[in-house]
């Protein structure tokens, strides 16, 4: 089904309205349509029975099941084999999970991680608490790690010109090769690697550089902006931040790292950190700020001198009205104000904010990225020399830039004119397809590596599995460049800590580390602080009337590495809940000056390039700007990832490839049908998201539980029932939650939760157990963005059981709202009356259990469910029950902290709490105390054990308008 | 016009109704008790055994505890079956070059595991703990019947959803005394009171028994 034509004059009428929050566009203009699909648990469509069948069929079927109904359960009990060890390996207890340190690397820096193994069976990944750069927590890729591992569309064999070839073969090849190199000095020898920062893959390369002085490295990391620093800066330090489109608290390597320091000053008790937020596409950063400007880039380019006028006593003349009051309270926090430039800004931007920050009391910027061990060049030179036939063999090595090389770098064509190309990478993609040779990657579970995160924190990567598809790692590949014996990567890794470790002993450190997951006091030595650089003017002046075309990694797929990836395909993006594929996102008023609706197919033309994408209209999007994201329309990712979306990288240049002016967009006339589920689940028009600035929360801090009030416990039919021993409760503290999903992934994989794809997320048929809506409130010129995550309420007085004619969904004794797959016959009707939209049905048998490595992944404590069952959150009972065994054992009670939800530990911003609320001093019961606390429709008397912390804003008084 | 039935019908239609409903009643009777027949459950029937091992000469003649062999039996959700090593450390200094024991021997020197036939069994959505009913002190012979007299090993109780309950809901009448869990038989308490107060000590918070989710996740 299209999206509706929405008449714009509608939308500002409703807009005028008063302020209610808003999922979508439709919404806002209340439109047939929208007020049709509210009524509907489901779609027209969604809940009829799709397989071509006779009615005759069927009836014979429904009578069939009926009458052998029961009987399923009625048979022998099967027979089963018991399989011991031969030698059984040491620590491991059969039946136990054991948990390995190891670290996640995504653009090349490392997050430590802790994975969960079910007899050597890579299960789950939890961040490591000692972990600078994850502190326990985890983001959506470190999540997704997992699954990444056991994708069966993973490259299996080495190939020779697309021919499946053996591993030796290709290695015989590299000996007799090394001796024509070493003759040149590898003058023909060229490499591309991803960012990295591993010290033996680093040192490998050194070793390299020294044997073939005259080979050339790349580094192509498409995602990342190599020429800012990725040095981590003290968020908790400061009082006020003014981000100039930095969108810290959700990408870049320090991102959860931020969140944590972040939500720890925002509480609205002690005295909160201040967030200014310069953008012009909606981040998740910018739905945090406490006064998000939304302005075009060529204005946030203007900013850094304005705010130097500022500083200075001087008004710029086109300064924004709002920049003198921003100023003052800079200023009024001397050394604890501290201005960040977006990844994505120019490197005279960053220089021009190290300035700033000089001024500001900072003693000295933050130190750059260590420095490469050598000869480097760019994409564009490497494409030239391989094009003058100058390049004799190029090693491509975990990146894929046949896809993803800007579209003025023609890599693709220069591929051809190599004679000797080895592409190494976990998928045989579209590089591989293009290269003499392919090598399957061994996933970084598989295999020993190394790497730091952006701190400089060097972490060991501990291999879990055996390389389930014989994958070899780098350090393997460019070891036998090295002519070194092919002993496994671990010798490699081993060899180079032992190098940089000369004090005696070495084994105690080396399993230390590996224990810990990183090495102790291991920051590598900083790089001298660089004086900041004279300042200078950031950008041209802007050339007004045309279109800005703004171009990002995309939050999920990131730049297309995770295309085949399924749950993050369907993890709903955080601005638009679009799953799936990409958009071209703009702003409803420029679309409206444009002529432009929402799905509307367009024609995007940059520099003369083209691509076609269909319009996605954006509330929160500066005027005149396109957003497209990174990472679709690819077509050798595999069967989850093909040809979904648009390839942003045709219009990506190498001079500019963040975006820039003189985009033209033309409607081709068609039109296209959007997966998204930011109408699903939708609660019809109260007060769901509670927040206020901290003026009004100090008069009023209860003000919260005053919009709705909850009917007192006696006005239910039901008798009350008293829970004597543990009553298990969450909050979700709106204020820290910043939206990220990654509670949703973590649930994902915890939980087994199936992937249903596109089409049936059209027809409302998603399976997350744990929703984050994402409403806009205001304006869809400047809207407030808030977030909120929705699992199961888990409601004392539940409408949901009241219906269940087989009580398949029932109470236990500690107020869970269980939910029991055997007894479940499918009938919906919970879901029908659930209020909150959190049951989740398996209207086909969406779980995958032929596929042998799928199964591997399963976490082998939930229940893997069939079609026709009924699902929905837990509150992951298995770990309550996990936690009680282990306390019981003990011969203790539980107390707080032991019972930890897969979405609370994953949680950056610690934002859910899980506990025991008849404890009076779990930190659950506490919070349920705050004045700030409510319930989601809690005027229903459904009495949710979920409840929410209202969100407060720590406003500037002095400004008024955003 | 004459009467279609006769007066005899009337009896007739009684007869087939009442039948009826003694034949729809006698099957289900039939059923459940075809399904709780040892032919269903297996109860009491020994299974071939890659070897014939005897429990009965083991535990009960040797003494063996039961931990010997089933090492995770106290710490962990599985008891553990052992790996032909724990074997060979008694079998490569007596019975060495026993006949029926060759498949134990193979197994270790081709690095290929035994098939054993599972004897106790519950189905796939049933998360059972073996840690936590030897904590609560839920006797390996409540479960496992008298493995002491048992030449070859057979399953010694339903192991259906109904038996469970009956432990569940009633947990104080089948307890045994600290330090007796792994005996047969173990030593039961004296009076109720004691019962109680093992389940105090034992931190069982009966209630949560019978939650579907103490089992079913």
């Amino acid at each position: 089904m299209n999206p509706p034509r929405l008449d714009p004059a509608t939308l500002r009428i409703a807009a005028s309205g008063a302020a209610m929050q808003w999922r979508s566009l439709e919404q806002l203009a209340d439109t047939p349509e929208f007020r049709a699909a509210i009524q509907r648990e489901f779609p027209v469509g969604a809940s009829e029975f799709a397989d071509a069948g006779s009615r005759r069929r069927f009836l014979g079927l429904m009578g069939a099941s009926l009458a052998l109904a029961g009987l399923s359960a009625c048979r022998r009990q099967p027979m089963e084999k018991l399989v011991p060890y031969v030698k059984q390996p040491e620590q491991l207890i059969p039946g136990e999970p054991l948990f390995f340190a190891s670290a996640d690397v995504l653009s090349g820096f490392a997050r430590g991680v802790l994975v969960e193994s079910h007899e050597g069976r890579p299960t789950k990944i939890e961040g490591n608490p000692a972990h600078p750069a994850s502190l326990g927590a985890t983001d959506v890729f470190m999540q997704a790690a997992i699954l990444q591992l056991y994708d069966p569309d993973r490259s299996q064999t080495p190939l020779l010109h697309g021919e499946p070839a053996a591993a030796d073969h290709f290695f015989s090849v590299l000996t007799a090769q090394r001796t024509a190199w070493a003759r040149d000095h590898g003058a023909g020898l060229r490499f591309v690697l991803g960012n990295t920062t591993s010290p033996t893959l680093l040192d490998q390369i050194k070793q390299l550089a020294a044997l073939y002085p005259a080979a050339r490295w790349c580094i192509h990391e498409p995602a990342l902006n190599l020429h800012a620093s990725h040095a981590p800066v003290s968020i908790a330090e400061q009082d006020v931040i003014f981000s100039l489109d930095a969108d810290f608290l959700a990408s870049g390597p320090a991102a959860i790292a931020y969140t944590k320091q972040f939500q720890a000053r925002r509480d609205p008790t002690a005295k909160m950190l201040r967030l200014y937020l310069a953008e012009s596409a909606p981040s998740l950063t910018g739905a945090q700020a406490d006064h998000r400007f939304v302005m075009s880039p060529q204005a946030i380019a203007q900013l850094p001198a304005q705010i130097a006028a500022a500083l200075h006593g001087t008004a710029a003349p086109d300064a924004p009205a709002w920049l003198p009051a921003v100023v003052r309270d800079l200023q009024s926090h001397p050394g604890r104000a501290l201005i960040l430039a977006g990844e994505f800004q120019s490197p005279a931007m960053h220089a021009a904010v190290a300035q700033l920050n000089h001024t500001l009391g900072h003693a000295a910027p933050p130190p750059a990225d260590p420095p490469f061990p050598a000869p480097q060049q760019t994409l564009q030179r490497l494409t030239a020399d391989m094009a003058s036939g100058s390049v004799s063999a190029l090693f491509i090595l975990g990146t894929n830039p046949v896809y993803s090389a800007p579209a003025d770098v023609p890599f693709a064509q220069a591929l051809a004119q190599v004679p000797l190309t080895i592409h190494h990478g976990l998928y045989a993609d579209e590089t591989a397809e293009k290269c003499t040779w392919h090598l399957p990657a061994a996933h970084w579970l598989e295999a020993w590596g190394d790497a730091a995160s952006c701190d400089g924190t060097r972490s060991i990567q501990q291999p879990l599995i055996e390389p389930l598809y014989g994958g070899l790692s780098a350090h393997e590949i460019l070891a036998a460049l090295l002519a070194q014996p092919l002993t496994g990567s671990y010798a490699h890794v081993r060899a180079t800590w032992q190098r940089h470790h000369p004090t005696p002993p070495f084994e105690p450190f080396w399993r230390t580390t590996i224990h810990d997951g990183l090495a102790p006091s291991s920051t590598l030595p900083p790089p001298l602080p660089p004086t900041p650089p004279p300042f200078q003017s950031p950008s041209p002046p802007p050339s007004p009337s045309a279109l800005t075309l703004l171009i990002r990694p995309d939050p999920h797929i990131h730049d297309g590495q995770f295309a085949n990836h399924a749950w993050l395909q369907e993890l709903p993006k955080p601005m638009t809940k679009l799953v799936w594929e990409n958009a071209a996102h703009i702003a409803p008023a420029t679309a409206a000056r444009l002529g432009l609706h929402h799905g509307d197919v367009v024609t995007l033309t940059h520099e003369g390039r083209k691509v076609e994408a269909p319009l996605w209209l954006l509330p929160g999007m500066a005027a005149d700007c396109v957003l497209v994201h990174l990472g679709y329309g690819r077509w050798r990712a595999g069967r989850v990832g093909d040809h979904l979306g648009f390839n942003a990288y045709a219009l990506q240049t190498s001079a500019a490839p963040w975006g820039g002016t003189g985009l033209e967009l033309h409607a081709t006339g068609a039109r296209h049908a959007f997966a998204t589920t930011q109408d699903h689940s939708a609660m019809e028009g109260r007060d769901l998201v509670r927040h206020a600035d901290q003026s009004a929360y100090h008069s009023d801090p209860a003000f919260a539980q005053h919009a709705a009030p909850t009917p007192a416990a006696e006005e239910s039919l039901y008798p009350k029932v008293d829970y004597k021993g543990h009553a298990w409760g969450m909050t979700i503290n709106l204020n820290s939650c910043i939206g990220c999903s990654v509670c949703t992934i973590a649930c994902q994989a915890e939980n087994n939760i199936p992937v249903v794809g596109r089409e049936q997320v059209i027809k409302h048929r998603e399976m997350h157990w744990m929703r984050v809506d994402r409403y806009f409130e205001g304006s869809p010129d400047k809207p407030t963005i808030l977030h909120e995550p929705v699992p199961c309420m888990h409601c004392e007085n539940a409408p949901c059981e009241l219906v269940c004619p087989v009580a398949a969904t029932v109470h236990d004794s500690e107020g869970l709202n269980a939910m029991v797959y055997n007894r479940c016959i499918g009938t919906r009707y919970c879901s029908n009356n659930c209020p909150y939209k959190v049951r989740r049905f398996n209207f086909l048998q969406y779980a995958d259990v032929e596929t042998p490595q799928l199964k591997l992944q399963r976490n082998p404590n939930v229940t893997v469910r069939t079609r026709g069952v009924m699902e929905k959150c837990t509150y992951c009972v298995q770990r309550i029950e996990a936690a009680r065994i282990t306390a019981q054992v003990a011969g203790r009670a539980l107390k707080d902290g032991d019972v930890v939800p897969a979405c609370v530990q994953a949680c950056p911003a610690e934002a859910i709490t899980f506990g025991d609320i008849n404890d009076p001093a779990s930190k659950v019961a506490k919070l349920k105390a705050d004045p700030r606390n409510y319930a989601l429709l809690g005027e229903l008397n459904t009495r949710p054990r979920t409840t929410y912390l209202a969100k407060i804003w720590n406003r500037n008084p002095e400004i008024t308008d955003p | 016009m004459q009467q279609l039935f006769p007066r005899s019908a009337n009896t007739l239609v009684r007869v087939v109704l009442a039948g009826g409903v003694l034949a729809v009643a006698g099957l289900v009777w039939a059923l459940s008790g075809i399904n709780a027949s040892s032919y269903m459950t297996r109860v009491g029937t020994a299974l071939d055994q890659p070897v014939p091992f005897s429990h009965q000469h083991h535990a009960g003649e040797l003494g063996i505890d039961c931990r010997y062999c089933h090492t995770t039996a106290a710490i962990s959700k599985e008891a553990g079956l052992p790996p032909t090593e724990t074997c060979m450390t008694c079998h490569s200094q007596v019975w060495k070059d026993a006949p029926i024991l060759q498949p134990v021997r193979d197994s270790l020197l081709t690095g290929r595991s035994l098939q054993w036939n599972r004897v106790s069994t519950i189905p796939a959505f049933v998360y059972f703990n073996h840690s936590i009913h030897i904590k609560a002190g839920a006797s390996c012979m409540e479960c496992h019947g008298r493995m002491d007299r048992m030449p070859l090993t057979a399953r010694a109780q339903p192991f259906q959803m109904r038996w469970c309950l009956d432990c569940h809901r009633h947990p104080d009448e089948r307890l045994s005394a600290p330090g007796t869990v792994f005996q047969m038989p173990p030593q039961p308490p004296a009076d109720a009171a004691m019962a109680a107060q093992w389940l105090r000590q034992r931190h069982v918070q009966t209630a949560t028994l019978t939650n579907c989710t103490a089992c079913h996740r």
